[in-house]
């Protein structure tokens, strides 16, 4: 028994539940939302205070007569055990950590990506030694290392800090790279380069680079984080930078001024805040670029799910029956 | 036996998004007891998506829309699994209709040992039995189509691909199912695999009489295996019949197109019919070596 | 086999590594080390000359040894135990003070560490399970936490809880005046106490990595074919989320675990700093706060030592439970 049918229509949409790309995407970046949004509102905001905000406050060493001053009108968020300004303290730390994080996070990208692109592209031998190397530094521990070497320079500058974490840091970045190198090096569009004949250079800067940005972008946010938080913890130990402002220094400095037991909260809790509000925005972008490394997590997040046209019982119904 | 064990009556399927997408258009077809219907179509007309839906394995946003699948026990029981809450979903899986998924690549928890995952099934639906009977049962199920026993300590990363897709089948064995939905069950493996592979599930049926639904885009391999064959096309079945009369007289145009496009060993040079209807189908519309291209011209 | 040899060379390649950079340190870097030792030491009685001879092995020497002959004496030394006389804790040997410090450290960090990985793990996979659920929203939050520096979390929770609530001690590592060292149960009582607010700071920082980690990767293994399966078998959703899901999903987290042990022993002395802990990371501020060089080495060489060992045994543990990790080499 034969069953037939009319001739079928087209399909309504030949690509299954796509809406039509956004203008966003088809530059490679990622989705607005509201995370990455409050992420770079945020971090925007600070870092403007740190280009601009020495620019506009008193001198940050100059000393007032009164100690331990609450926030009043002539100083905004009062003053620290000998007297100085602590907004004034707080605009120039805000640069000293930024210019911290930017050292870092430069001299980490280009280590990791020596590391982690070069070595695993070129393969063999070399693949083998940069291996070898990124994991042992990766094993042995940085912060006792970064102390004891501090401990030799009593008196270090801010970029011989961001020099020092960076040596310690970049060996995790690089690992990270070289696991998804090793992944790319071997998809079909590179192979078919290299038989297309086009010099290994190239095929790196044209194929592999590219589908590199993401994983790069967020790591690099990854080591800023982790420079800022490094240097203060250094700082707060007495190894950070001598003679600069750093958000890192200036907790020192309130730790040892018993900011906290004397109750002066206006010295202890702006920087920590700045930091932490910084970190925060950080990793709210890092988000949003995670959503593109991992194209998985993209569908199953809320936003998605709310674009589906599906009523409540079809979704219980649907709950019902997967896990 | 040929009283249905699976109905289908007017399936509609939707994937709810903007725009929505009819991924299956109102399909109604009936599964025999003991039968194996083969399901045939290209890549997306929504074979799968069916099958999917008969059990129920639909994720958001896909959702059936309309109609219903319903199943036919051998007690006389009929049961619509679409009504069916969770607990009883879950008990009715596997036991009564299993399935054996495409690509046995990635089909196996990674992690865990075969006999694990072969007993797994056991200690859920027959948690009454008891330990050494069921090693008995799976190391009797993997003999069955042709596995070592010795391999019940492996892990899935250890076997070849063929044998991954006889341990899949003999997990979909194990509680007798009375029907085995396969999707594209051999269309990862090698030919000689594959012969072996349609050998196995031949003889099976034979000995266990369970019906089977088999989606594949080979039509070829249909014509040979299957009892009556389903054409699909952009979610509708445009043709359902016998598989000898779908080969010698197709309906519908699609068909023909279908059976016109797989090349043949035998027949005139520049043929493309597998078999030995050549003269007959070449007379509709297969196409010459010697005229332009023009495809059907039915 | 083969897997576990390549690992144990590894690891014997990055001992070696370790010892070499603790080696050259004090010999590069400016200032003399040998000579501040000793004169610091001779300022609590002569030196006998089986510690000069220790502290020119370890920190150098301006006589012209070769520098072979050096660094088998530094080598040498180090294997006999010999790391030589702490000033800052004199006549206390390096040895011994890292003996009595050592374990302080690993108690508390070792299982407060271990407590953030289980609860974020358990958190990140029951939140991946149910994904879209609240504890989505959870997450961001927990990650703040990991932003914000970690010293300044523990200071404000000690003022909080400390100072202001008096939950828990203020420093310390169990109450000097009222318990007695030993295994008795007022001291373990004191321990534990003492312990509760260290550990859980750092549980608190710590904890949203995991659980953010664990939950992506629950996500991205729920698309599997295996899942599918697992679901089409009609297994219980328990069975499928622990072995099925979860049970792939947490092998990042264990290799991501070796690799932050690094970072736990960093966390693991600001803490003590933070708390004032009897731990190692104590002894290691006030070796450089009073430029005792040896103890400073000495304790750099422990601390490394043992993160080593704990990456071997996570590795290992990896194996165990990858079965593909064991075919892959």
């Amino acid at each position: 028994m034969a069953l037939n049918t009319q001739a079928a229509e087209p399909i309504d949409s030949a690509a299954v539940g796509a809406a039509p790309r956004p203008a966003r995407r088809r530059l490679g970046l990622p989705p607005m939302t509201a995370k990455l949004a409050a992420g770079l509102v945020l971090g925007g905001a600070i870092l403007f205070f740190g280009l601009v905000g020495p620019l506009f406050v008193q001198d940050p060493a100059e000393v007032h007569d009164l100690g331990l001053a609450g926030p009043s009108a002539a100083h905004l968020l009062g003053t620290t055990q000998t007297g100085q300004d602590v907004l004034a303290q707080l605009a120039y730390a805000t640069r000293g950590s930024l210019t911290v994080g930017a050292i870092v996070g430069v001299l980490t990208l280009l280590l990791s990506a020596f590391f982690g692109v070069v070595g695993p592209y070129a393969g063999g031998w070399l693949d083998e030694l940069f291996s070898l190397f990124t994991n042992v530094v990766l094993v042995i521990p940085g912060l006792p290392l970064v102390i004891v070497i501090s401990s030799y320079v009593p008196d270090k500058s801010l970029w011989l800090v961001a020099l020092v974490l960076s040596i310690t840091g970049w060996a995790g970045s690089a690992r990270v790279l070289r696991g998804y190198t090793l992944s790319l090096r071997s998809r079909d569009y590179v192979l078919a380069a290299r038989v297309a004949g086009e010099k290994r250079s190239r095929i790196l800067a044209v194929e592999i680079l590219p589908n590199l940005i993401p994983l790069l972008a967020s790591q690099v946010v990854f080591a800023v984080i982790f420079a800022i938080l490094g240097e203060a913890g250094l700082s707060y130990l007495g190894l950070g930078a001598s003679g600069s402002f750093t958000w890192g220094t200036m907790l020192y400095y309130a730790q040892n001024g018993l900011a906290l037991r004397l109750g002066a909260w206006w010295w202890f809790v702006p920087p920590g805040l700045l930091l932490a509000l910084f970190g925060a925005a950080l990793s709210l972008i890092n988000f949003s670029i995670d959503e593109i490394i991992n194209p998985k997590l993209r569908n199953q997040t809320r936003a998605a799910r709310r674009g589906w046209r599906m009523s409540r019982q079809q979704l219980e119904k649907a709950r019902e029956a997967t896990l | 036996m040929t009283a249905p064990v699976l109905t289908v009556e007017n399936l509609s399927i939707d994937y709810l998004v903007e725009p929505v997408v009819h991924a299956v258009r109102n399909v109604s077809f009936s599964l025999r007891r003991g039968e194996v219907l083969g399901l045939a179509g290209e890549s997306g007309c929504g074979k799968s998506t069916l099958a999917y839906a008969i059990v129920r394995l639909l994720k958001p946003p896909s959702a059936v829309t309309s109609g219903r699948a319903v199943f036919h026990s051998r007690e006389g029981v009929d049961i619509d699994w679409n009504e069916l809450g969770a607990g009883d979903l879950r008990a009715v899986r596997w036991t009564k209709i299993s399935m054996v998924f495409q690509g046995a690549m990635n089909s196996l928890n990674p992690v865990i040992s075969i006999r694990d995952q072969l007993e797994d099934v056991f200690t859920t639906h027959r948690p009454e039995m008891r330990r050494r009977e069921r090693r008995e049962r799976c190391a009797r199920l993997l003999d069955r189509v042709g596995v070592d026993g010795a391999r019940l300590h492996a892990y899935p990363h250890e076997l070849s691909g063929g044998m991954r897709q006889r341990v899949m089948i003999a997990m979909a064995m194990a509680l007798e199912p009375q029907v085995m939905i396969m999707d594209e069950p051999t269309t990862a493996l090698d030919v000689v695999v594959q012969r072996e592979i349609l050998g196995e599930i031949s003889r099976l049926r034979d000995e266990l009489g369970f019906a089977v639904l088999f989606i594949t885009h080979d039509l070829p391999l249909l014509l040979e295996i299957s009892d009556r064959i389903a054409v699909m096309r952009a979610g509708e079945i445009v043709e359902l019949a016998d598989a000898l009369h779908l080969y010698t007289e197709p309906q519908h145009e699609y068909t023909r197109q279908l059976l016109a496009s797989f090349p043949s060993l035998t027949g005139e040079r520049g043929s493309f019919v597998r078999g030995g209807f050549d003269e007959r189908l070449l007379a509709l519309d297969a196409v010459r070596a010697d005229e332009p291209t023009t495809g059907s011209a039915l | 086999m083969r897997y576990l040899l390549r690992k144990l060379g590894f690891y014997v390649v990055a001992l070696w590594t370790a010892l070499t950079v603790n080696f050259f340190i004090p010999r590069l870097m400016p200032g003399n080390p040998v000579d501040i030792m000793l004169s610091k030491l001779g300022q609590h009685g002569p030196v006998t000359p089986e510690t000069r001879r220790a502290i020119e092995a370890l920190l150098g020497t301006d006589t012209n040894r070769p520098l072979l002959a050096q660094y088998g004496d530094y080598l040498h030394s180090v294997a006999t135990g010999n790391l030589g006389v702490s000033v800052s804790y004199f006549p206390a040997s390096v040895s011994s003070i890292i003996g009595q410090t050592l374990p302080w450290t690993i108690g508390l960090i070792g299982l407060a560490t271990v407590i953030s990985f289980a609860v974020g793990i358990g958190l990140g996979t029951v939140a991946g399970w149910k994904r879209g659920s609240w504890l989505d929203n959870v997450i961001p939050v927990t990650t703040m936490f990991q932003s914000v520096p970690y010293f300044w979390l523990a200071l404000i929770l000690l003022f909080v809880l400390g100072s202001v609530l008096s939950v828990f001690p203020l420093n310390g590592g169990y109450d000097v005046y009222r318990t007695v060292p030993g295994f008795n149960p007022a001291f373990v009582e004191s321990v534990l106490y003492y312990g509760a607010l260290p550990a859980l700071t750092i549980v608190l920082s710590s904890v949203g990595g995991w659980m953010l980690g664990m939950r992506n990767m629950m996500v991205s293994t729920l698309s599997e074919d295996y899942l599918l399966t697992a679901e089409a078998k009609g297994l219980r959703p328990g069975r499928v989320m622990r072995t099925y899901a979860a049970r792939n999903a947490i092998l990042p987290s264990v290799s991501g675990f070796a690799i932050s042990l690094g970072f736990v022993v960093a966390g693991s002395i600001v803490t003590e700093a933070v708390f004032s802990y009897p731990g190692i990371g104590s002894a290691l501020l006030e070796a450089v706060s009073s430029n005792d060089y040896a103890l400073m080495q000495g304790i750099f060489l422990i601390i490394t030592l043992s993160v080593l060992g704990a990456n071997l045994l996570v590795d290992l543990l990896y194996s165990v439970i990858d079965p593909r990790t064991r075919a892959r080499s």
